[in-house]
């Protein structure tokens, strides 16, 4: 027996090839590779502007590549046309960076949204209460699943959108920010939260952050976005042995350090 | 293709049974299993999941929930499963998804309360708008150094200047349709050379002010809002108080005087194109030269219907930008609100257009301008 038939082989479940992503005369990535394991969480890391959400677009099939190639879940991307329905999107599940909720619909309707999509034939009372356990699993109160997003708070917002993220069981998780203007608090919980999901359902991560503790705490690797390529992709220990001067600087800068020091305190704890 | 989740009863003793569990226990897959364990009738002592071949979330949800209602055990988990039974087991998730809603015997009287304390704080809301406005006038007229012209002569060319060919054309149209229509009428009486007298008074009384006001509501009122409420939501205007500049003066002041002043040009304007559309209708269909025409309105129309419509037509612009920018001033928490005040800016601008074009109409028949 497994569970979603996926083990922690190190099979890529993400492979971008030769990806060209150009707006006008700017081009935001020229020649980009980047393969994502089965299992792991990969970190993506980069400038403002350096193109984390453009690429995160370009996998999910929103933004549609100039050149290049990308397979998910061992299907091209490129080649197909999402709004035909692939068969991929009931396998990943979505968090952008406001929550993207539908605000007409409470917390629990928008987690029945997939849900109903995929699978009209089952039992609307079902349907609710894996709607329920869905967002309590994600740490919401019970209330919270009658009520709409406008009544929530900013990290109540990205909680419910996780939920809709998970409604469908997905095998890839794509995570935009999760963290950015969350409370240090609800950070580290929410950082946890994606960790303990990522170990119970089995779940890939593609994860875009500026925390420099989410990257510490809970990635297997970090993606370096740079010169509109991956420039190196690895731990953190493998990054900053690279030298490359972005990365050390981004990493021993005086928050990459407090970072670093969080992170090895709690370890020898 | 996956095989369905099926189950199975075997007899454990005890006047219990045994449900075995097989195939794939995933949402795609668990339908008509989870219904038929929804009517279940025998009592379940154990759960043996060892021929499972996949689980997810669903499946564990669906499991547990048998387990908790006969109380049985779980045999066969694999690791897997049993992590997810740990992280859902604490979880208890009866009930609705829907948002609560009260019984009609409630509801209604509480909509309607709602309405009449809603009225209460708008008619609040419009008075202190009124009071801000004449505030920052007051303080405008003692330090006219501070007056916004950039933004008032920005606001001019937006609300005038822009409006004019869509203006232009559609009251060259009204002229048009007015001169037909109203001749193919008065051929009846033999008085086709009245067209003249319709098409001149009718524009310059009524229609091109009020048709100019309408559209003005529509392209600038609700610009107004719009603006006035995305500002409002991303706490520009907030920013802008902190420094210490009212909103209301470097805002809504150059909106409702470039409002105003444009109105009282648009209306001439909507006027004159009317009558130069019915003076084409003139010369090819009713055989009055087009220079004729024109010279004919100077002799029929009496210059207070000119009067008339220019003294409307600010009193127009006025309603207009005072409704944009009065919603749009009183949007708060989402985007939702932006559409929804726009919507009422423009139809209670439009209807208070309309309700005081009656009475004008009135006052000016009244004093002898009729």
């Amino acid at each position: 027996m497994k569970v979603n038939a996926h083990p922690d082989d190190g099979q890529p479940v993400i492979v971008v090839e030769g990806l060209v992503n150009t707006f006008g005369e700017h081009a935001v990535h020229d020649g980009l590779d980047l393969t994502v394991r089965r299992g792991e969480i990969l970190g993506v890391v980069g400038g403002s502007g350096t193109g984390k959400s453009v690429l995160m677009r370009s996998i999910i099939g929103l933004q549609r590549p100039s050149a290049g190639r990308i397979d998910v879940l061992g299907r091209c991307i490129t080649e197909s046309d999402l709004e035909q329905g692939i068969g991929v999107r009931r396998r990943w599940g979505i968090l952008f960076q406001g929550g993207a909720l539908f605000s007409t619909l409470t917390v629990g309707e928008n987690v029945e949204v997939p849900i109903k999509k995929y699978y009209p034939d089952l039992d609307p009372e079902f349907r609710a209460e894996i709607a329920r356990y869905k967002v309590m699993l994600t740490g919401l109160p019970e209330d919270a699943v009658q009520k709409f997003p406008s009544e929530l708070s900013g990290g109540m917002k990205k909680r419910a959108g996780l939920a809709r993220a998970l409604a469908l069981d997905p095998e890839l998780l794509f995570l935009d920010e999760p963290t950015a203007g969350l409370d240090p608090i609800g950070a580290a919980k929410f950082d946890r939260l994606t960790r303990e999901l990522k170990e119970t359902l089995g779940l890939t991560v593609f994860l875009i952050t500026h925390d420099l503790d989410t990257l510490y705490e809970i990635c297997d690797r970090v993606a370096v976005i740079a010169e509109k390529k991956i420039i190196a992709i690895g731990t953190i220990p493998e990054l900053i042995a690279t030298g490359h001067p972005w990365i050390e600087e981004y990493f021993n800068g005086p928050r990459g350090r407090s970072a670093q020091a969080t992170h090895m305190r709690g370890d020898s704890a | 293709m996956q095989s369905a989740a099926q189950y199975l009863l075997e007899d454990a003793g005890e006047g219990g049974q045994r449900l075995v569990l097989s195939g794939h226990l995933t949402l795609a897959a668990i339908g008509p299993l989870e219904r038929a364990l929804r009517t279940l009738e025998t009592s379940v002592t154990a759960i043996d999941l060892a021929e499972v071949e996949e689980i997810d979330t669903v499946g564990a949800w669906v499991v547990l929930r048998v387990a908790r209602e006969h109380d049985s055990a779980i045999t066969g988990a694999s690791p897997e499963a049993e992590r997810l039974f740990a992280a859902l087991r604490d979880i208890d998730a009866e009930g609705d998804t829907h948002p609560h809603r009260l019984p009609m015997w409630e509801r209604v009287p509480l909509a309607v309360g709602e309405k009449v304390f809603g009225a209460r704080g708008g008619v609040y809301g419009v008075v202190a708008f009124f009071g801000q406005i004449l505030i920052a006038a007051a303080s405008l007229l003692r330090r006219p150094r501070r007056f916004p012209f950039k933004a008032l002569i920005h606001q001019m060319e937006l609300v005038g200047v822009t409006a004019l060919p869509i203006i232009g054309l559609m009251s060259f149209l009204i002229g048009i349709v007015i001169a037909q229509q109203g001749s193919v009428q008065l051929e009846q009486f033999g008085a086709e050379a009245l067209t003249v007298n319709l098409v001149g008074r009718i524009t310059l009384r009524e229609l091109g002010v009020l048709m100019t006001a309408i559209m003005v509501a529509g392209r600038s009122g609700s610009a107004f809002a719009a603006q006035l409420g995305t500002m409002k939501l991303t706490e520009e205007i907030d920013a802008m108080r902190t420094i210490g500049i009212s909103p209301v003066e470097v805002l809504v002041i150059p909106r409702i005087l470039a409002a105003t002043f444009m109105m009282i040009l648009l209306g001439f304007f909507a006027a004159l194109m009317a009558i130069i559309g019915g003076a084409v209708v003139g010369q090819f269909a009713l055989g009055i030269p087009f220079f004729t025409f024109l010279l004919r309105i100077q002799e029929v129309v009496p210059t207070h219907d000119l009067w008339v419509g220019l003294i409307k037509a600010p009193v127009f612009g006025l309603i207009v930008a005072l409704a944009g920018c009065f919603h749009g001033m009183q949007v708060h928490g989402n985007s939702e609100e932006v559409g929804r005040r726009t919507t009422m800016a423009v139809v209670s601008a439009i209807f208070a257009v309309i309700v005081l074009d009656a009475f004008f109409a009135l006052f000016f028949t009244e004093i002898g301008w009729g």
